[in-house]
């Protein structure tokens, strides 16, 4: 059990002339800000580029010449695209696509509800079966059976490819230390590179097809895998596999019998997090032609219908739901099912499925009850009302916290010269987190100069601030309450899945008209994305604390605040720096959605990369300063938050 | 017991079987699907605007009512779509915008589409108000007064000057320049999106709010809502060289079709149909409407049009 209140690592009075010495630093930056503001800014028009945003263009078109010619393309990138072409489409075979000469699917409607029932039954119980079983039949009613089936095969070979590379890698890097120092960068690479960047490469080199859309999520998808599993590894308490050790275990007999066993909670998590993030690439996938609902999102969206954009989204968040319940619940310990239910259902499922094969009325979902009509309709009165009535209010808030936050601190960064704020930023860097620290920093800030987007960088910079700073106050707030309550969980957490994987775009069309395009519905797009995460993770950490802990505190009398701010929190650090990590890199990751709506700078410039030949080599450029930017914050929380947890 | 009740269950599910099959109902397969003719394969891209789609949508229509084509329909962005000429995985573009950086790389050196001519659609870009303000400041169309009204357009965004909201990406935009060498007191806002113009010009009507905005015609929204265009400096050949020094409106664009070079140089009935294919921005707008507003199916729209102009699609058709 680790100490409550570790001793500081340093003596009081160094820390305090450290926050003198930083205070120092704030002053001095605002009056060389006063002095030199909108002079050496390195600031770059929309249309302007540099010789090398050019250059990149050159050897993006000279890969595309030379597709037909060159061996890597026939031989390596052909190949992996064969395979995962197979795989997506003979699982599209089975329920989603007419297939084998067949009009319809080889497995109908209600073969695939009686297997997606029997699976839970087996894997989670009664209560997820029938969880599951009514949101497939909902999918149905909404009039988005084959849409849904598509993305569910889409979905299902992403998050397995996956599974099959993250876990492996995951286990490695929680057990060896080089790995994880050499998996990390990659992985925040994986995950803040914004899709966009690699959505037209992407069709180059593996074409326009199921291929490329699957490896376009399992790009973004398989990093929580790695990650968290790594994580579930590491914390594993030294003294249990010590014990093991002890007890004259090889390695692998420790990782098998000890480490995955008490990792696999935590494991568990990482697979949830892989289906919710291939599930919110449904949407880009769909511009790719990648089939299913992310194309019935992004057809509405051409006309601003966003009824119909509504109804495929909740199809999207049925369908992650169903997914991560039952996966949740294959993880805990349980009864197993006795036999007799186990054969039984298998024998009800083999009707159904051999019914679905053979007739229309099991194989086509038809229903007289339908209901996408009535949610398209309703969705389309709660849009109307709220954008009629409420941007008074909304737009007074709006321009508050532009006002009050963002305008002063983009000014700050963004119209200082650039040495003055890189100045500033490695010195800080030195106090916060040593040498180490001040080198990251510096090697991050020649990067972001190099790409020639510097005052971009400086604006999303802002921007990203604001945004991780909001996360962090929703998730230790609604995150300690949710750990602290089986209820408020059970009410909580299928709303913040439900943020998580609604295609933003559904719930941007009614901001735009509530917050106008601006930066401060990029950063509301933001929070609504990222904080579920952070979230769930705190709130998971402070249930993690012992329950003999609390109890001890209460005993001592003291009163629940104390109780949250002296020893759950304190305890559940852990998971607060991982919350705060993945909150970044989640914000992050919403900066090309954020260019969409008005937030400009490098999120304008990878959508403007991705629409306009011309313009690739600035949008890659700009999707690479999103990653040195995430990587520079993260190193830096890091360090924060090691002396803070010392 | 436990195997007992393993029988029972299985026979339990036998006799449902049995029961269910007597009921049964139409059999898979009992309906054979028609047969397509010599036309083959037909890869039609899909771009992500309603004008686009109309045009496709009578496109293929016609291809699989008339000339018995199997018609793919592919999603995709314009920069992909061009892309999938070279892959042979994209047979057609039905309307094009410029993009001469498109054309350069894809026609001229790589050779792996061609042009096909003109859809007979004409369409222009540049800068709208909504019709409330063209109504009550009509010297606001003109560019000359636009320094006038700049405070009005002072938003979160756009600092002590005036908004301009840039939208969607897709197009080349030459505001910028503009702005600095017209000397107009305003900044260029990018909203990132065509969603973000439509939301803006909308609530713009509707609250009498200040908008200015990069547009374009022909689109959806002008059904709906008369924006109107403000004049800039006329275009002249050639007025546009130089991006930096640019002080003139947009060029009118003449939206055209193009084909890859191996599907043009096949020539078959798709092929014709294509290269055949000219309208006008009324058709265009009449289709447009029946999608963007009577959310009909771009099927049941290019029924609907095509049932109506019969002798239109009659020129389209191979001639044998």
């Amino acid at each position: 059990m680790v100490a409550v209140a570790a001793p500081t690592s340093q003596p009081r009075a160094l820390q305090h002339r450290k926050s003198l010495v930083l205070a120092g630093i704030v002053v001095a930056w605002l009056v060389l800000w006063v002095l030199f503001r909108n002079v050496w800014t390195l600031s770059l028009g929309a249309a302007d580029l540099t010789p090398l945003h050019r250059w990149i263009n050159d050897v993006n078109d000279a890969v595309g010449a030379s597709r037909n010619s060159n061996p890597v393309f026939l031989y390596f990138f052909n190949e992996i695209r064969l395979v995962i072409d197979e795989f997506v489409t003979f699982v599209q075979a089975l329920i989603a696509q007419p297939s084998f000469g067949r009009p319809v699917p080889v497995i109908g409607w209600l073969g695939v509800v009686a297997i997606a029932g029997f699976v839970s039954l087996a894997v989670a119980g009664w209560r997820v079966a029938l969880l599951a079983v009514a949101g497939f039949v909902f999918l149905g009613l909404q009039g988005l059976w084959q849409e849904s089936m598509d993305t569910l095969s889409l979905t299902l070979a992403a998050v397995v490819i996956s599974l099959l590379i993250g876990i492996p890698l995951g286990i490695w890097a929680g057990l060896s230390d080089r790995a994880h120092r050499l998996l990390t960068p990659v992985l925040d690479f994986m995950q803040t590179m914004p899709t966009f960047v690699y959505l037209a490469p992407l069709t180059l080199f593996f074409l326009i097809g199921p291929a490329s859309a699957t490896i376009a999520t399992l790009i973004y998808a398989a990093p929580p895998a790695i990650r968290i599993t790594a994580h579930a590894i590491r914390s594993v308490p030294r003294n249990t596999v010590e014990a093991s050790e002890s007890l004259g275990a090889t390695r692998n007999q420790t990782l098998v019998k000890v480490l995955l066993p008490s990792a696999r909670k935590t494991i568990v998590l990482g697979v949830n997090q892989t289906i919710m993030a291939a599930l919110a690439m449904v949407t880009i996938a769909a511009l790719i032609d990648a089939p299913g609902l992310g194309k019935t999102v992004v057809k509405a969206l051409q006309t601003l219908d966003v009824g119909t954009a509504f109804n495929a989204g909740l199809a999207i968040v049925v369908l992650a739901i169903v997914l991560d319940r039952v996966t949740t619940a294959a993880a805990n310990e349980r009864r197993g099912l006795p036999r007799w239910a186990l054969f039984g259902g298998a024998g009800v499922t083999a009707v159904c499925v051999y019914l679905s094969y053979t007739y229309l009325w099991a194989a086509e979902f038809q229903s007289d009850v339908e209901i996408g009509s009535s949610i398209n309709k309703g969705a389309t009165a709660v849009t109307e009302w709220a954008q009629d009535s409420l941007p008074v209010l909304t737009g007074g808030f709006k321009d508050f916290v532009t006002f009050a936050l963002i305008n002063p601190l983009q000014a700050l960064l963004a119209e200082s010269p650039w040495f003055l704020v890189a100045l500033v930023v490695v010195a800080v860097s030195f106090l916060v987190g040593g040498v180490r620290s001040a080198v990251v920093s510096a090697a991050c800030v020649a990067l972001l100069i190099a790409t020639g987007l510097w005052q971009d960088s400086m604006i999303t910079l802002a921007s990203t601030l604001v945004a991780t700073i909001l996360v962090m106050v929703l998730g230790v707030v609604v995150g300690v309450w949710m750990g602290r309550s089986r209820r408020a969980d059970r009410v909580i957490r299928p709303v913040l899945d439900a943020a998580q994987v609604m295609p933003a775009f559904v719930y941007l069309v009614p901001f735009l008209a509530l917050f106008s395009a601006s930066r401060f519905t990029a950063i509301i797009a933001a929070v609504v994305f990222a904080a579920p995460v952070a979230i769930k993770i705190i709130a998971d950490g402070i249930r993690a604390v012992s329950p003999a802990t609390v109890e001890a505190s209460t005993a001592l009398g003291s009163s629940s605040w104390q109780t949250i701010v002296k020893v759950q929190l304190p305890m559940a650090r852990g998971a607060l720096t991982l919350a705060a990590n993945q909150g970044l890199i989640y914000v992050l990751s919403m900066v090309v959605v954020g260019g969409l709506v008005g937030a400009g700078a490098l999120g304008y410039d990878v959508v403007a990369g991705f629409s306009q030949g011309q313009l690739y080599g600035k949008g890659l450029a700009a999707g690479v300063a999103i990653v040195v930017l995430g990587v520079m914050l993260d190193r830096l929380t890091q360090a924060a938050a090691k002396r803070w947890t010392n | 017991m436990a195997r007992h009740s393993v029988l029972g269950t299985v026979s339990a599910g036998l006799v449902a079987l049995v029961v269910l099959s007597g009921c049964g109902g139409a059999k898979v397969g009992d309906t054979s699907s028609g047969a397509t003719g010599d036309c083959g394969t037909f890869n039609l891209a899909i771009n992500p605007w309603v004008g686009y789609e109309a045009n496709a949508a009578v496109l293929a229509y016609v291809a699989e009512k008339e000339l018995k084509c199997k018609v793919t329909k592919k999603e995709l962005k314009e920069e992909v779509a061009w892309q999938g000429f070279g892959t042979g995985e994209v047979d057609a573009v039905v309307e094009n915008w410029g993009h001469d950086d498109l054309r350069k790389k894809y026609i001229d050196e790589q050779k792996t589409a061609v042009s096909a001519g003109s859809t007979g659609v004409k369409g222009q870009i540049g800068w709208y108000v909504p019709p409330w303000l063209a109504k009550e400041h009509p010297d606001i169309l003109d560019w000359n007064n636009l320094n006038k009204y700049a405070d009005q357009f002072k938003t979160s965004e756009s600092g002590d000057k005036g908004q301009l909201l840039d939208g969607d990406p897709s197009f080349v935009t030459n505001d910028e320049a503009l702005v600095k060498n017209l000397n107009l007191n305003y900044k260029v806002v990018y909203g990132g999106s065509e969603t973000a113009l439509i939301q803006a010009f909308r609530q713009a009507e509707k609250d009498k709010k200040w908008v200015i905005g990069y547009f374009y015609s022909p689109q959806w929204l002008l059904n709906e809502i008369k924006l109107e265009k403000v004049k800039l400096p006329p275009y002249t050949a050639g007025c546009d060289a130089d991006a930096e020094k640019i002080a003139c409106d947009y060029p009118d664009y003449d939206l055209d079709k193009i084909v890859s070079k191996k599907f043009a140089d096949a020539n078959g009935p798709a092929a014709q149909l294509v290269k055949n294919f000219k309208w006008t921005n009324e058709d265009q707008n009449t289709v447009a409407k029946y999608i963007a507003e009577d959310k009909m199916k771009p099927e049941d729209a290019a029924k609907k049009w095509a049932d109506a102009n019969a002798d239109k699609i009659k020129a389209w058709l191979p001639k044998a």
